[in-house]
């Protein structure tokens, strides 16, 4: 019972201190509710009015239906008209238009035979996600209306599951919970740890006969609480700003926020047995953040990455936690449908740990 | 057992640089046992290998009966430490400071509550128990961090420099509760640059370039000094000190007001006369006077002065 009355003393101590940092503690609450907004709102591939300008070679009431069309979808607005093709060149170029819509001078023949393209997209390929939008488009059978029969036949249905109105809030804020955690755990573990050394509390620590287990757990254990705080407000905030939906049941995300945000922590806290200093620490967390990011599926198919990204997603908690919660969140799944990543974020927590109780030492040198 | 801490031939060495270099200690129980030695000879390094923080490159230490550091752990409960710098938690009251502590060493409710009632009304803490550590003045942190100390009523207290940033009266009342402790059994071991904190230590080794350069009571190391101390008064001193660089058997000069102390060779059979000779020509005025050596005499002869007598020998 000592044992454990120790590790609650170290976690007592911790809160305490946490609770009189009012910069930290405002982060807390500060960082989640702000990258949310952020991210929420910034992020969107559901891209809308997309500048167009268009280049009308046939110039006949079925080109100007079809142009209609194209500006009925809300993807595009048509804002110039070209008189030549070196002018509608010239317009992407100057980034005036992203998407240039070139009419065939023979269009209703070509409509007819059906066999040559009767209108082509120019999609400025600099921005990302607009080429998406125009192969979209392009599938459209937005000729139907023109009386002609081939073209306009789509061969596959496509139905989006999970997300039908496929907004890219639903996708983006489930994944937010790990991507936020990842920011806000990894930095203040690392960073207690090594301001306690820089301090020279620990000094005085190491002297007494606590234990390392009861000083790295006791140390993780208020910071599981604010990490599953903060779960609390992101979804709080998805649900209220995003209408982000709740498919499967919050005990199964809770739990497996949980086994992510003990992960994240001994990440943490190994750093903080390498780091030396506040700075270093802080460091050390951005570079194992942005990869985190980056590769973890957060906002890149991870289908899309090359085999040894793929490689390094695999050890990152980040990729297992966004595949868990998105599952739970938006596909109804069960943890134990989850278990896969589950067991993987499980492997990585007790390495982690383990790791940073074998480095962490009752000495100076 | 009547030794607290016995070590024999204890070194350490960071890098090329040797901090501590073959130590031999033995530390009376219930005694308050000094280091004194200037910055860098080795004070905070030896307490550190003492309490297990450092592993010793070379040699043997025994603690409390327990080998260190095969048997740091036990060691740990049974021994107190204070650090050089006040390592207690700035932003944590006096009351939970102590309450952390007590905690950490594993005491009961009851236990707790009882000593952290002494220890504030003993180290006069009272009127700051909810004050942060932070915003406490030097002598309130030392206060603080010696009552933390003492909450597991340690057979054995490691202070290192535990008054460096403390004024003469705190620092007087420090010396008082130690040797509180001491009555009640207590064995300490401080370190210190301060000759008067010296003076009042049962026992005393004057560590210098991690070697220890003199070792035993401070009244006998006063008496043992292997130097004759002269103190001369002139209305002008400069003229004196032109003098006195010509006589090679001065080993030290330190000016005292309008008097100069002075450190000669024990070789000469009657110095005062020789120095009278020498002084006759520029200043006749001179009065010279052999006294008795102080704890700064030993430490100038023991520190200072030892490396150009160990190139005489060779």
């Amino acid at each position: 019972m000592i044992w454990l009355e120790r590790l609650l003393a170290i976690s007592a101590k911790e809160a305490r201190q946490l609770a009189r940092d009012r910069v930290t503690f405002g982060m807390i609450i500060g960082v989640p509710v702000l990258q949310m907004l952020l991210f929420g709102y910034a992020i969107n591939f559901d891209v809308r009015d997309v500048d167009a300008a268009m280049l009308d070679q046939s110039r006949t009431s079925l080109s100007r239906q079809l142009v209609g069309d194209l500006q009925a979808t809300q993807v595009l607005r048509v804002v110039r008209e070209a008189g030549s093709e070196r002018e509608l060149r010239e317009l992407m170029q100057r980034g005036n238009a992203r998407v240039g819509i070139v009419i065939a001078p023979d269009l209703e023949r070509r409509l007819f035979e059906g066999n040559r393209p009767a209108v082509q997209l120019l999609v400025d390929g600099s921005q990302p996600a607009l080429e998406k939008i125009a192969q979209g488009l392009g599938s459209m059978p937005l000729l139907k209306r023109a009386g002609t029969s081939a073209t306009g036949v789509r061969r596959f249905e496509i139905r989006t599951e999970y997300n039908p109105a496929r907004r890219t809030a639903v996708q983006i804020v489930p994944a937010l919970i790990g991507t936020i955690l990842t920011m806000t755990m990894v930095i203040f573990t690392s960073g207690a740890s090594v301001r306690e050394r820089e301090r020279g509390n620990l000094e005085l620590l190491i002297t007494t006969p606590v234990t390392r287990g009861q000083l790295l757990a006791g140390k993780l254990l208020p910071y599981v609480i604010i990490g599953l705080i903060q779960t609390t407000l992101i979804l709080g905030v998805g649900r209220v700003l995003f209408g982000v939906p709740m498919a499967g049941s919050f005990v199964d995300l809770y739990l497996g926020a949980l086994v992510f945000i003990a992960a994240s922590l001994s990440l943490g806290l190994f750093i903080s047995t390498i780091a030396l200093t506040q700075f270093q620490a802080f460091q050390m967390a951005f570079v194992t953040m942005l990869p985190s990011i980056l590769l973890s599926g957060f906002m890149f198919p991870f289908e899309g990455m090359p085999a040894f990204a793929q490689a390094i997603a695999q050890v990152l908690p980040l990729t297992h936690c966004n595949e868990i919660i998105r599952g739970i969140t938006l596909r109804g799944a069960t943890l134990a449908d989850m278990h896969v990543p589950l067991l993987k974020l499980v492997i990585f927590l007790v390495l982690m740990f383990s790791l940073a109780v074998t480095r962490f030492r009752k000495r100076l040198d | 057992m009547t030794v607290a801490i016995s070590a024999r031939g204890l070194t350490r060495r960071f890098g090329a640089v040797t901090a501590v270099d073959g130590i031999d200690l033995d530390v009376p129980r219930a005694q308050i046992y000094g280091f004194l030695g200037p910055n860098g000879s080795g004070k905070s390094t030896t307490i550190r290998m003492l309490c297990g923080l450092l592993v010793p490159s070379g040699g043997t230490v025994n603690v409390l009966g327990h080998e260190v550091p095969r048997e740091v752990e036990t060691v740990r409960r049974k021994i107190g430490y204070m650090t050089q710098r006040f390592s207690l938690w700035d932003d944590l009251t006096v009351t939970e400071n102590l309450d952390f502590m007590c905690r950490i060493y594993g005491l009961d409710g009851a236990t707790r509550r009882a000593r952290m009632k002494d220890r504030i009304r003993s180290y006069d803490l009272a009127s700051h128990a909810n004050q942060r550590a932070g915003t406490l003045s030097g002598g309130e942190r030392q206060r603080l961090a010696l009552a933390a100390a003492t909450l597991q009523e340690p057979q054995l207290l490691l202070l290192d420099e535990p008054t460096s940033a403390v004024d003469p009266q705190n620092r007087r009342d420090c010396w008082e509760n130690l040797f509180a402790l001491v009555a009640a059994g207590t064995t300490i071991l401080v370190s210190t640059h301060y000759m008067d904190e010296a003076e009042r230590c049962h026992r005393l080794a004057i560590l210098d370039h991690g070697r220890i350069a003199a070792e035993g009571e401070p009244k006998q190391l006063a008496r043992d000094i292997d130097a004759t101390v002269i103190e001369i008064e002139c209305a002008d001193l400069t003229a004196v000190r032109r003098v006195l660089v010509t006589v090679p058997a001065i080993r030290s000069v330190a000016q005292l007001g309008n008097r100069l102390h002075v450190l000669m060779h024990r070789d000469s059979a009657d110095p005062e006369r020789e120095l009278r000779a020498s002084l006759a020509g520029q200043c006749a005025d001179a009065r010279v006077e052999r006294v008795g050596a102080t704890l700064e005499d030993v430490f100038v002869a023991a520190t200072q002065l030892r490396r150009p007598d160990v190139e005489r020998a060779a």
